[in-house]
């Protein structure tokens, strides 16, 4: 399935090299040596790349964490007003403002991405699934292909549309006058919301949770299902008990992949998000869905003229620098899980 | 003088040139179909299970070929004949297992209890007729978990623990692993010895209570002992469930079979008592193979 | 000699009908619970409703590409004029578009090439080859807004002026088709490593042995024997490594600079265009839409219509190159 494909074999793949067809050792020419040490380097070359990556960012970053402390996470008031104090602090170095408490922003982002995470697990799953089992032959052929077009389509564009349909749609039609109302003292309600930067995240990560999951369950060994099913169990049990049990590591990988994807996720949600920096609140019942906030990656890129501005640059470095170590440690994260649920299982997740 | 020319070609002329060979129709390619020799059930025996001009086909290939035979409460039924002849297929047929296959095509019927299994729930078949397969397969869960599988995924509402130990722990009785695991019931399932697993299936399949069980060649991934195992226990089940066995050792199928079934190809050849197959062949083609003529 | 071994006694209880009665279990009638039932029922609504959300957005696209876009637009050069949606096309971006895509593939297809023959024909020491994979995994998983402050970072130094423009104070802009199409070939890189280890992979050892007993050395078989025969992996990989440079926006927006029309730095042909600015269909599309500048929603459709046609070009591609990947190893 293109680059699902490939994400799926990553996640079966990660962190082990297959032993089989690896070269058999041959006796070192001179040309040999020259390739293996090229070729070394360009692969050195990367774990470089991410040393320096992690070293320079977390570097540039610093003076904006040691200056706040801990309380860079949490809520100082009015976080745009903080940054625009940033932006305005002196040009000498000794007076750079760097108070910020970035609370609402990183709220935004976990809000958002845990919420599409968990809509497109269960999406995801049931989808596979279908996929799977149900789908007659001729429908399970056309899926694959729609599958890796909505993998394919760039984030501009699930941004544009979000931004010119469905926003609009829902400033105008689903928040009724009564929500706006309800919250007119502290924000404004356009359309800009966590509902519609949820729903097309959660379209945007789908494609490559079914990709992973189709694979994990087409993978289930067919002694396992052929058991289940001559036990007189019908279809939907044996696929969730068995298969299903079976794919749990996939799974798992598979929400850890689309967390890193939709944390990362700046442009889209650029668009369609809101573009204050808003905590939605959820004692506000239904309304806390329909209110704009702007996880970090979208602010990063909302304000990237600033950039060569410091303090503001620096402090714009650290907020890459917290979404660094989220995805890092996602990636953790899912390996240990991953780890933990293969006790029972055979299949090579 | 040396000649360089190489040798004049000769041609070898038939006097009598041989009549072209036209294969019979329908036959898949193979000889006349030899008579079939069907012996009735024994006046006494209760049938379970019954096909009628059973006929499976994969796409063009025509895998059993009108097959008519009985399986019967008390008694193994031992299915033998070379590879590809349709045993497997046949035995897939009987608990519907064969639908699976995309390009499956089945014509005669199939009867259970006197009521045709096509129009039987698929789920109530396959409870009332259990499967064990080649390759062992236990679910990678605790002992106790697979055994209780059966039990726990029906329609209702799911047991409790307490109603399932008794079960649980009847069903390894019956299958003879009670004595080997009773004290690690909640260990993976996997680390069973092979024989172990076997028979961890076997009595996963009698949890539910069968009426018939099909057996496909379980003892051909095991070593001897684990084979005579299976075998010893196979001979005590018999008379509390009709067992169908497909085995393509000839050894066994005499150990075990009360009656059996010769398949070659897809036709069944020769059907009847153990004792008569084995020891007085009737077809030519049965003779062959039992001697060991072709396998 | 040994005889046959005991067998182990015949444990459980004599042989007899079994004790529990199962015609009158009542859990009998019912194979599917209501659960069941839901759940096919909902699996069924997911994947009808995830093709309904590709069909809309695939329709959508084209309703609004084919009301938008005419050769002009195609054609002629953005014009910078105060209402946008009256003047000038998008040539510049496509350009810009086609450029990026090709330095960075160019950068990221040898590269990923060596580092995938490295990780399955060398591999030595074993902890740096897990380390490799790890690192190629971090990459892929590395949010590409923090790759592009990250490149800003490091070209912004001044031991990379030559790459793009340097103000006269001395500060180095760090912001060129040189510098995006860089950190463009980083994203691009795991997915050529992905593909062309797979391909490499799929070559049984018995090819390579073949080579060695030929008097070979592990170099030429490389280049002579396994790199033709992972060619369509390669091309995969480079088509997927393409399709993801061309939908990136937060790359472009941060390293490309902020210029309309193409602005060369110099006046040397190619290499002036490369140290210099300009946009691409993704970032054009960003900026004419509510959240830019620019406010013209025909012009955004318009380029976002001939991007997605670039995606869905290569996608069919990358269909084709696969489906002809089936090499016969054995006979």
């Amino acid at each position: 399935m293109g680059a699902t494909h490939l994400i799926a074999d990553r996640v079966r793949g990660l962190g082990r090299l297959p032993r089989g067809n690896r070269s058999p050792r041959q006796p070192q020419t001179p040309a040999d040596r020259r390739a293996e040490l090229v070729l070394g380097a360009l692969a050195a070359a990367v774990l470089l790349l991410i040393a320096g990556m992690v070293v320079f960012v977390i570097q540039k970053a610093w003076p904006s964490f040691s200056d706040n402390g801990l309380t860079w996470f949490g809520a100082k008031g009015e976080v745009d007003a903080q940054m625009t104090e940033i932006f305005n602090s002196p040009a000498d170095p000794d007076n750079y403002v760097y108070s910020i408490g970035a609370w609402p922003l990183v709220y935004s982002t976990f809000l958002i991405t845990g919420l599409a995470v968990i809509c497109a697990t269960g999406f995801s799953l049931l989808t596979a699934m279908f996929m799977v089992e149900f789908a007659p032959g001729w429908l399970q052929r056309r899926l694959e292909p729609v599958i890796r077009l909505l993998a394919a389509v760039p984030s501009v564009i699930y941004g544009l549309i979000g931004i010119l349909v469905i926003v609009p749609f829902i400033g105008n039609h689903i928040v009724s006058d009564e929500m706006k109302e309800s919250v007119r003292f502290v924000i404004q309600l356009d359309g800009t919301s966590l509902m519609v930067a949820t729903l097309i995240l959660t379209v945007m990560i789908t494609p490559i949770m079914v990709a992973i999951i189709v694979d994990a369950l087409r993978a289930v060994p067919k002694g396992w299902s052929d058991g289940a099913l001559a036990l007189g169990v019908n279809r939907w049990r044996a696929l969730w008990t068995v298969s299903v049990r079976a794919a749990r590591p996939a799974i798992v990988a598979a929400g850890v992949l689309a967390s890193a994807r939709a944390l990362g996720e700046a442009i889209m949600l650029s668009m369609v998000s809101g573009s204050v920096g808003f905590a939605p609140n959820p004692l506000d019942g239904l309304t806390f869905f329909f209110e704009p906030s702007r996880p970090l990656a979208a602010t990063i890129v909302d304000n990237a003229d600033g950039l060569s501005v410091q303090p503001f640059g620096e402090t714009l470095y650290a907020f890459a620098a917290v979404l660094l170590v989220s995805a890092g440690g996602l990636s953790f994260a899912g390996w240990f899980i991953r780890r933990r649920l293969r006790r029972f299982s055979l299949s090579p997740t | 003088m040396d000649d360089l020319t190489p040798p004049p070609v000769r041609r070898i002329i038939l006097d009598n040139m041989p009549e072209p060979v036209v294969p019979p129709a329908a036959t898949n390619g193979h000889g006349p179909v030899p008579e079939v020799v069907h012996e009735p059930a024994a006046r006494n025996a209760v049938e379970r299970m019954r096909t009628e001009d059973l006929s499976i086909a994969y796409g063009q290939k025509l895998a059993v070929n009108r097959v008519s035979i009985e399986v019967c409460a008390g008694e193994v039924l031992a299915l033998i004949g070379p590879s590809g002849c349709g045993k497997t297929t046949l035995l897939r047929s009987l608990n519907r297992l064969i639908d699976q296959t995309p390009t499956v095509a089945r014509s005669g019927r199939i009867l259970l209890d006197g009521d045709d299994a096509d129009f039987l729930d698929v789920t109530l078949l396959r409870r009332k007729v259990g499967m064990v397969f080649q390759q062992p397969n236990p679910f990678p869960m605790s002992i106790f978990d697979n055994i209780a599988y059966g039990l726990r995924e029906r329609g209702s509402k799911r047991p409790g623990r307490k109603e399932l130990e008794p079960r649980v722990a009847e069903a390894l009785q019956r299958a003879g692993l009670w004595e080997e695991v009773k004290d690690n019931l909640s260990g993976p399932a996997l680390r069973l010895s092979g024989g172990q697993q076997q028979r961890l299936c076997i009595a996963r399949s009698l949890a539910v209570n069968p009426e018939v069980l099909l057996l496909d060649e379980p003892c051909s991934a095991l070593d001897p002992i684990s084979t005579a195992v299976i075998e010893e226990l196979i001979l005590r089940l018999r008379t509390q469930v009709a067992i169908v066995i497909v085995t393509h050792n000839l050894q066994q199928a005499q150990r075990v079979g009360d009656r059996v079934a010769f398949m070659y190809l897809g036709d069944l050849v020769e059907y009847g008592a153990a004792a008569q197959v084995f020891g007085a062949p009737q077809a030519m083609r049965t003779r062959e193979y039992v001697s060991g003529a072709f396998g | 000699m040994s005889t046959v071994a005991e067998l182990p006694p015949p444990s459980g209880p004599p042989a007899g009908p079994p004790a529990t009665a199962f015609a009158e279990d009542p859990a009998f009638e019912t194979a599917w619970r209501t659960r069941d039932r839901i759940g096919v029922a909902a699996s069924w609504f997911c994947g009808l409703a995830l093709i309904a959300v590709a069909a809309a957005i695939l329709i959508y696209m084209l309703i609004q590409g084919i009301k938008f876009v005419n050769l002009d637009v195609l054609t002629e050069h953005p014009k910078s004029s105060l209402d946008q949606s009256k003047s000038g096309g998008f040539l510049d971006p496509i350009i810009g578009t086609f450029m990026l895509t090709v330095l960075g593939i160019a950068i990221a297809a040898p590269v990923g090439v060596g580092i995938a023959v490295w990780l399955t024909e060398y591999g030595r020491p074993a902890p740096l080859a897990r380390a490799v994979e790890s690192g190629i995994e971090i990459v892929a998983g590395t949010p590409s807004i923090v790759l592009a402050i990250f490149g800003l970072l490091v070209f912004s130094q001044g031991l990379f002026s030559a790459l793009s423009f340097t103000a006269e104070g001395g500060a180095v802009f760090g912001r060129s088709f040189f510098t995006a199409g860089a950190m463009m070939s980083v994203i691009a890189l795991p997915l050529v490593v992905g593909a062309t280890r797979e391909a490499l992979l799929a070559i049984p050892v018995h090819v390579r042995e073949a080579s060695y007993a030929l008097g070979k050395d592990k170099a030429a078989t490389i280049r002579r024997v396994l790199l033709p025969a992972a060619r369509s992996g390669i091309g995969t990989g480079a088509s997927l490594g393409m399709g993801r440079i061309a939908g990136d926006t937060a790359i472009v927006v941060i390293l490309l600079g902020a210029s309309l029309r193409l602005e060369a730095e110099n006046d040397v042909p190619i290499l002036g265009n490369l140290r210099g600015t300009g946009s691409t269909l993704t970032s054009y599309v960003y900026n004419n839409s509510p959240v830019g500048e620019g406010n013209a929603p025909e012009k955004a459709y318009a380029a976002a219509f001939v991007l997605l046609l670039v995606v869905i070009a290569l996608n069919f591609a990358i269909d084709l190159i696969s489906r002809r990947r089936k090499t016969a190893w054995t006979t």
